[in-house]
């Protein structure tokens, strides 16, 4: 019994030693209460020509996207944020995708393409230095029903992860 | 006795069974590992000898020495929040015209030319610019190109280690 626990043991650290060693997790960062700040105010016309005003978002909770078509783990994570909109749309979830393409024809074939069921709008330094700046894609932001921002999420989702902080934040109406 | 035997052989069949697993999992990995050893270098895998790690570049820019010519191939945006001091803006190498660009900086170069690639749009394995510039570089004769290594990003891997970064629109 005992050869038993410590085979399985080793065979648990080789798994766990090469998962660690293949595998990029994107960065997670929660804000304390205190320094979360304000997402900055946007107002901006989408894709489909809409006028869109973060400011007037308040009392949801908002996941602020930044990506770009040709970024390959961007795009991918693409089909799950719609799942996440049609799934918690009616709790008072929003999405805003920030396109950073430089070429617009490539995102509106995507955004056509994947029916998209949340406004996409194209970004610029402006946008990027408000949130601190964005030096990487994908990256994104959990904003509460109170406009501040709770988390950053920085590299490849974990949707596990950014789920349970959808669903925390819609349930503790903040 | 029969039932000692039974205990015995249950025992011997649970330590055979482990063992098997065992050996599987030491035969899959090493079956990736062989796998990632046979990607070409110029699919720049992490640990290749072709890629430069950021603190390595950090030193060298630093030094007093010669300095590599560095040539930033991702987006635009990125290039204007943050980029290596003196890096000289290519634009994305997925693109073609960006590509161009870069055939036609690197056409004055002497082909022994120190030169160092990056981007830092996205996590290493998912950039669909270091590589098409590599192999460019590759094809046009370049033989002491390197590529910046960067895991994650360059917001990750060198703005927020605090490496040197100057702000500014591609000339």
């Amino acid at each position: 019994m005992k050869k038993a626990a410590i085979a399985v043991a080793v065979v648990g650290v080789i798994i766990a030693l090469y998962v660690g060693t293949h595998r990029h997790a994107g960065d997670h960062k929660a804000l304390s209460s205190s320094a979360a700040a304000m997402a900055p105010a946007l107002t901006m016309v989408d894709l489909s020509g809409n006028k869109i005003e973060t400011a007037s978002y308040r009392g949801k909770v908002v996941l602020i996207n930044f990506w770009a078509a040709w970024c390959t783990p961007c795009t991918e994570e693409i089909p799950q944020f719609i799942a996440f909109q049609d799934k918690y749309r009616g709790q008072g979830f929003q999405i805003l995708g920030i396109s950073m393409d430089d070429q617009e024809n490539a995102l509106r074939q995507f955004y056509a393409k994947y029916q998209m069921n949340y406004p996409v709008v194209i970004g610029n330094q402006r946008i990027a230095q408000d949130y601190g700046g964005i030096l990487g894609l994908p990256t994104s932001f959990l904003v509460g029903r109170d406009g501040r921002i709770q988390q950053k999420y920085a590299g490849v989702t974990d949707f596990a992860r950014l789920e349970h902080d959808i669903a925390a934040l819609l349930q503790a109406g903040k | 006795m029969k039932g000692i035997e039974n205990r015995l052989h249950g025992r011997g069949g649970v330590a055979a069974a482990l063992t098997v697993l065992v050996v599987t999992c030491l035969a899959l990995i090493a079956a990736a590992q062989s796998r990632g050893n046979a990607i070409p270098s110029s699919e720049l895998p992490p640990g290749s000898p072709e890629l430069i790690q950021p603190e390595e570049l950090v030193k060298t820019l630093a030094s007093r020495g010669a300095k590599p010519l560095v040539l930033y191939v991702g987006p635009r945006f990125l290039y204007a929040q943050a980029h290596i001091p003196g890096a000289e803006f290519i634009g994305a190498a997925s693109d073609p015209q960006s590509l161009d660009r870069l055939r036609k900086r690197a056409a004055a170069l002497p082909k022994n030319s120190r030169i160092v690639l990056y981007c830092g749009c996205c996590p290493w394995e998912h950039c669909p610019n270091i590589r098409p510039a590599f192999k460019e570089l590759q094809k046009m004769g370049f033989k002491n190109v390197k590529a910046l290594y960067m895991a994650n990003s360059f917001g990750a891997d060198w703005a927020e280690k605090g490496y040197p970064v100057e702000k500014g629109e591609a000339r």
